[in-house]
């Protein structure tokens, strides 16, 4: 590969590493900080897409649309709509148990994508919406620009959060959920607004999505890209911390990457499909990391008391209950 | 009204498909305490396993099943052995995500070993019986019946032996069964082999129903899931109950809209129920 070939493909690679990164952070809000057990990423990551898609584009017989609304205000509509709908599963399953959460969520997620499969009217069912602009005209190498502010953005909220004693709040729901209730938080409430602002975070990753690409259609919210990725950079990276997070975005999407090549090397009449491997190779890789390391590349520390002086590196939390 | 009867026919028949599903992931819920999300694609795989059977050894789908239900019992307990067993005491949720793991794995595997094009038990058309002005499938009868029979053989199983009626004190109240001296380690191995079995016979019927397909087991995931909580999780009959509710209200749903939203009806069920009975119609454990 020709070098001008490689850096462009190095921002190709960075710009998605970033809006993964976004999502990873996201999640670290649910699982991390609150060990709420969010997969249905990829529906939050949808309602993100088309909404900005919906938003942004111009005129069309096909589609709902022809706003040409400019880039910002597609974001903030983005995570405006995703609000009600992160709402509404988080105040029902609020106050059950965390496989609770799981199901509905999942549940919810693929309802979504059906839902912008069959409304043709909407999205344009399976031939997705074409044509979304990168803002000012910018090509790969400025829209990183636009994506890293967003990630250094994102991570400086998620980051003030989890120092601030609401963050210590959510972290003590996770660990002991009964010493909270007795200390008189109200958990249902705690609970809602990590996984309501968790999944706004999502919807923002989808709408930077959405712009990178130019392009969405059902066919990318499949729960292997929206959902389980996510969950492996996070797991992979160090659940409960936010650099763990946007460093297991970087390195599971590099291996990602080279299973691509890996898949290419081994004949394909050996495997059948090249796609199914990678899905395969890394399955089996976060297996490995559950069972070896599940406390991921950088483990949790906890931040400093107030009052506190210098690193006060803390136990983790390797045993959880 | 013919076209109701005919929607609750296919009802029963997906109830029963999902049912089988449900029990299976119920056993685990209850015993085990976590959603195993791998357990669509252990449907697969157990329908696939026959596949291969059928076309290896020419025999009729109905004689590769004990064959399947077999294999992908041993794989679940395979599973769990490799995977589950160790991280068991860290966290119960790392779990979920384990399941979660070993579903893309499995899924995966299946689009490896036999592609991720549509395939079938048998080729040819087969001829429905006409009962007036309904339709009938000779293969939905064999199916009904098949399932029946697996339902009652865990009905038997949970009442007349020993590992059973330790199986139902698991999943009652896990503390208690355990100080009284039932070997957990047994009973966890029997809930999977339980589980895997009721779960390739669950995939099986659906590949003779329709077709088999890579996601055929993923797409049935949340109805089995909506019949868990419905029925109450842990509890094998409410499972079956729940199975058949949603079966038929799927189907049903297709009266008043559009046949692509059928897993959003078993999701609003669900819904329903974890807002008005989280501990499902019969009391389970929340």
């Amino acid at each position: 590969m020709e070098l001008a070939g490689l850096g462009a493909y190095a921002l190709f690679f960075l710009n998605l590493v970033g809006i993964y990164a976004i999502m990873a952070l996201g999640l670290n809000m649910q699982w991390g900080m609150t060990g709420q057990f969010n997969i249905g990423i990829a529906g939050f990551f949808a309602v993100g897409a088309y909404t900005t898609a919906i938003l942004t584009t111009g005129p069309s017989d096909n589609w709902l649309g022809g706003f040409n609304l400019p880039f910002l205000v597609g974001l903030v509509g983005s995570v405006l709509v995703c609000l009600p709908i992160a709402w509404a599963v988080g105040r029902i399953t609020a106050r059950l148990r965390t496989d609770y959460l799981a199901i509905a969520t999942i549940g919810i997620a693929e309802i979504i994508r059906l839902f912008f499969l069959n409304e043709g009217w909407l999205s344009n069912g399976t031939r997705g919406i074409p044509g979304i602009q990168k803002p000012f005209g910018v090509g790969n190498g400025g829209y990183l620009i636009v994506v890293a502010a967003f990630v250094g953005l994102t991570w400086l909220a998620v980051e003030i959060a989890r120092r601030s004693p609401w963050g210590r709040v959510l972290r003590a729901i996770r660990d002991n959920e009964p010493a909270t209730a007795a200390a008189g938080k109200d958990i249902a409430r705690f609970r809602l607004q990590a996984f309501v602002v968790g999944s706004c975070i999502m919807a923002l990753g989808g709408g930077l999505y959405a712009h990178f690409v130019g392009f969405v259609s059902p066919e990318a919210f499949r729960p292997l890209y929206g959902t389980f990725l996510v969950w492996v950079m996070l797991i992979a990276g160090g659940s409960g911390n936010n650099l763990g997070a946007m460093l297991g975005a970087l390195v599971v999407w590099l291996i990602w990457s080279s299973t691509e090549m890996l898949a290419g090397l081994v004949p394909t009449a050996l495997i059948g499909s090249e796609s199914a491997f990678r899905v395969f190779l890394i399955g089996i890789l976060l297996q490995i990391i559950l069972v070896s390391r599940p406390q991921g590349l950088l483990p949790e520390k906890r931040p400093p008391m107030p009052g506190e002086r210098g690193a006060s590196v803390g136990k983790g939390h390797s045993v959880r209950d | 009204m013919i076209e109701f009867i005919q929607l609750l026919i296919n009802g029963i028949l997906l109830g029963s498909i999902l049912a089988l599903g449900a029990v299976g992931a119920t056993m685990i819920f209850g015993v085990l305490r976590f959603a195993h999300f791998a357990h669509g694609d252990l449907m697969a795989i157990g329908a696939y396993f026959a596949l291969t059977v059928v076309t290896v050894f020419n025999l009729p789908v109905l004689a590769a099943l004990p064959v399947a239900m077999l294999l992908t019992a041993g794989l679940a307990v395979g599973i769990d052995q490799v995977v589950y067993r160790r991280i068991r005491r860290v966290q119960p949720v790392i779990l979920l995500i384990a399941s979660f793991a070993t579903a893309l794995v499995l899924r995966s595997f299946i689009q490896m070993v036999w592609g991720s094009s549509n395939q079938v038990y048998q080729t040819g058309i087969q001829l429905p019986w006409r009962i007036g002005p309904l339709t009938l499938k000779p293969d939905h009868l064999l199916i009904f019946i098949a399932a029946t029979v697996l339902v009652i053989g865990v009905h038997l199983f949970l009442t007349r032996t020993k590992m059973g009626k330790a199986m139902r004190a698991m999943s009652d109240n896990m503390n208690l069964a355990l100080v009284t001296g039932i070997p957990a380690d047994r009973v966890i191995m029997w809930t999977w082999v339980i589980g895997g079995a009721l779960a390739a016979a669950a995939g099986v019927f659906l590949g003779m129903d329709t077709r088999l397909h890579p996601v055929m087991g993923w797409t049935l995931l949340l109805p089995i899931f909506a019949a868990t909580i419905l029925g109450g999780i842990g509890r094998p009959y409410g499972a079956i109950l729940g199975g058949l509710v949603i079966g038929c209200a799927m189907e049903l749903s297709t009266l008043i809209i559009p046949g692509s939203y059928k897993p959003a009806v078993a999701f609003a069920i669900m819904v329903v129920t974890l807002i008005f009975r989280p501990q499902g119609i019969i009391k389970g454990s929340v």
